[in-house]
């Protein structure tokens, strides 16, 4: 985690230096290079990873505040061999560095989706780390919306009143079938940009930070969020409950506030 | 020369404020309003961002602008017109909400040191958005934008407390909403001919955009089909007259209809992807610009009622 704030210290200072402001329009100069050294060292990255893994993104941002995101994987999770974590960077956005998902070898295929801001014009990547320590990445360019909307929230005043507010969404489960779930915390995300009229000031930011969801105390999926994560943060996986048991949501955000649901199977 | 430009408005019921290639036409919708209709395309450079209807009240004493244009240019222009209009001093530039199109053409009018009025939650929504626009709109608009600048309101209108302002013989109600377009909706309504502009709370021809909520937007247009009018100036397209509620009708019809299908796509579980290849599809041949803005409007609606 220490490495990770470095790395993200490191990239601000290189953008700098390279005179590109994260609010900038779209760079002219493609940022990955940078971004690659910044988070991942000189550690080699084997692009178009499709046997591997499969990103799916609109090809335009319909809506920059919300852009569903989902990554698949064609090989199942074995505990010799499994994806240990899927890093997302959206190269554009004010902080590329959007998500790292630590995976569970219990979870058979990949299936995860969220939703993300994206600024403008942007590469978002999926870069999966495998138990053995080495990188796949699969990429999609996004359009940027046209128009009028923007990554700021729409109703800030309804996202604050349901604060912390979740829900774990599922079908019945069936023993031994993968079940598609979903969880999802009302938080409003707040990345820093948005002002408040009554103090006259910019709301500092406030977002979820991490994920963590668990089944009977195995953590399957615990991601770390940062603020490229749309305003109510929602995770949608798969996974076979192969006993009884409880699933369970816990969600820390920036502030240390925690908020925590659970569901019986 | 007043008294010649108002005669002469009794026969022709147009203007053109001729500037390098533009023609910017301001019509006159009859006793002392006149608009200019925005296109139905996505801001550029060639159509200067005037893609909103903007709009100017004359009263006895005083001009107000009613949205003022979507580029420091077509701002310019519409001051342009009025000046040529009217000897009257601009005393308020309304904006009926944060979008660029209704409020970038704001500081062509400081020079007249208007009183700007929006909404409550107007100044934050700019704020939260300025950053963005101003980046994303300088390669939109291209030179059009050059001296744009973000002017919040210095009067107010909260929700439940509707403002009137008096242009000499002439008032305007300014209401204020709960969250619907977006959340800082503000209308206009002159006493004088019962004309209600909407803002972008009705959109005619053009296809509307959610940046708010579904059901704050239905609620809200609910409520605006028992006014009493004789027409309304929408924040797109056409004004309407003795068809206003058919105007109003065609917008809930299709939010309505989006909002069930989403509604039941959520209660069996369904995704967002599901939602934006299925919903509403039907309605494609009933608005221009569908295809750009349909699917957000899914998009925007889907979280909203994802927390019913």
């Amino acid at each position: 985690m220490f490495k990770q704030v470095i790395n993200l210290m490191l990239v601000s200072f290189i953008l700098m230096l390279f005179g590109l402001s994260a609010q900038a329009a779209t760079p002219k100069e493609p940022l990955w290079p940078t971004l690659k050294v910044a988070y991942f060292g000189d550690k080699p990255i084997r692009e178009n990873a499709n046997d591997l893994l499969v990103i799916e993104a609109p090809k335009r941002a319909e809506d920059a505040a919300i852009v569903p995101i989902t990554v698949k994987s064609l090989v199942a999770q074995t505990p010799d061999k499994y994806i240990k974590n899927i890093h997302i960077i959206i190269d554009n956005n004010p902080e590329p560095y959007s998500a790292n998902f630590h995976l569970s070898p219990a979870l058979g295929l990949i299936d995860i989706s969220t939703r993300m801001r994206v600024d403008q014009y942007t590469d978002i990547r999926a870069i999966a780390e495998m138990n053995d320590g080495s990188l796949h990445m699969v990429s999609r360019f996004v359009k940027a919306s046209g128009g009028c909307s923007a990554p700021a929230g729409k109703d800030a005043a309804a996202a604050l009143a349901r604060l912390g507010k979740m829900q774990i969404r599922m079908r019945t489960p069936t023993l031994g079938e993968p079940v598609q779930t979903q969880v999802i915390v009302s938080h409003p995300n707040y990345n820093g940009l948005q002002f408040d009229q009554a103090s006259r000031r910019y709301i500092p930011a406030h977002y979820v930070k991490n994920i963590n969801i668990s089944y009977n105390d195995t953590s399957l999926i615990n991601v770390d969020t940062g603020i490229s994560v749309s305003e109510d943060p929602s995770i949608r996986f798969t996974f076979t409950p192969k006993l009884n048991g409880v699933l369970k949501a816990d969600i820390i955000d920036s502030e240390g506030q925690t908020f925590s649901m659970q569901k019986e199977i | 020369m007043k008294r010649f430009f108002g005669l002469l408005l009794l026969t022709v019921s147009s203007i053109n404020i001729s500037s390098g290639a533009t023609d910017y036409t301001i019509s006159e919708l009859g006793e002392g309003i006149y608009y200019h209709q925005g296109v139905h395309e996505d801001a550029s450079a060639q159509n200067i961002g005037a893609i909103a209807n903007v709009s100017f009240v004359i009263g006895d004493t005083c001009v107000a602008v009613i949205d003022s244009g979507g580029s420091y240019l077509e701002g310019s222009y519409l001051r342009k017109a009025i000046k040529e209009t009217t000897d009257l001093p601009i005393c308020y530039v309304i904006n009926t909400h944060v979008h660029p199109d209704h409020t970038f053409g704001n500081a062509a009018f400081k020079i007249d040191k208007p009183t700007f009025i929006g909404h409550s939650k107007l100044a934050a929504a700019m704020e939260a958005r300025k950053t963005y626009f101003d980046h994303t709109f300088k390669d939109i608009l291209g030179s059009t934008y050059t001296g744009t600048e973000f002017i919040p309101p210095s009067i107010t209108v909260e929700n439940n407390k509707p403002l009137t302002i008096d242009l000499g013989n002439r008032k305007l109600e300014l209401t204020a909403y709960i969250t619907a377009h977006t959340d800082n909706d503000l209308t206009v309504f002159d006493d004088t001919t019962k004309t209600l502009w909407t803002g972008d709370l009705l959109f005619i021809e053009r296809i509307p955009a959610l940046d708010g909520s579904i059901n704050g937007w239905i609620t809200v247009m609910d409520n605006m089909l028992s006014l009493d009018l004789n027409c309304i100036i929408p924040g797109h397209g056409t004004p309407a007259h003795s068809n206003w509620k058919e105007a109003i009708n065609h917008q809930l019809h299709y939010f309505n209809l989006m909002r069930d299908q989403i509604r039941s796509i959520i209660a069996n579980l369904g995704t967002i992807d599901e939602a934006t290849k299925s919903v509403g599809l039907t309605e494609q041949s009933n608005w221009e610009l569908f295809d750009q803005y349909h699917r957000r409007n899914v998009t925007a609606s889907f979280v909203e009622l994802e927390w019913e």
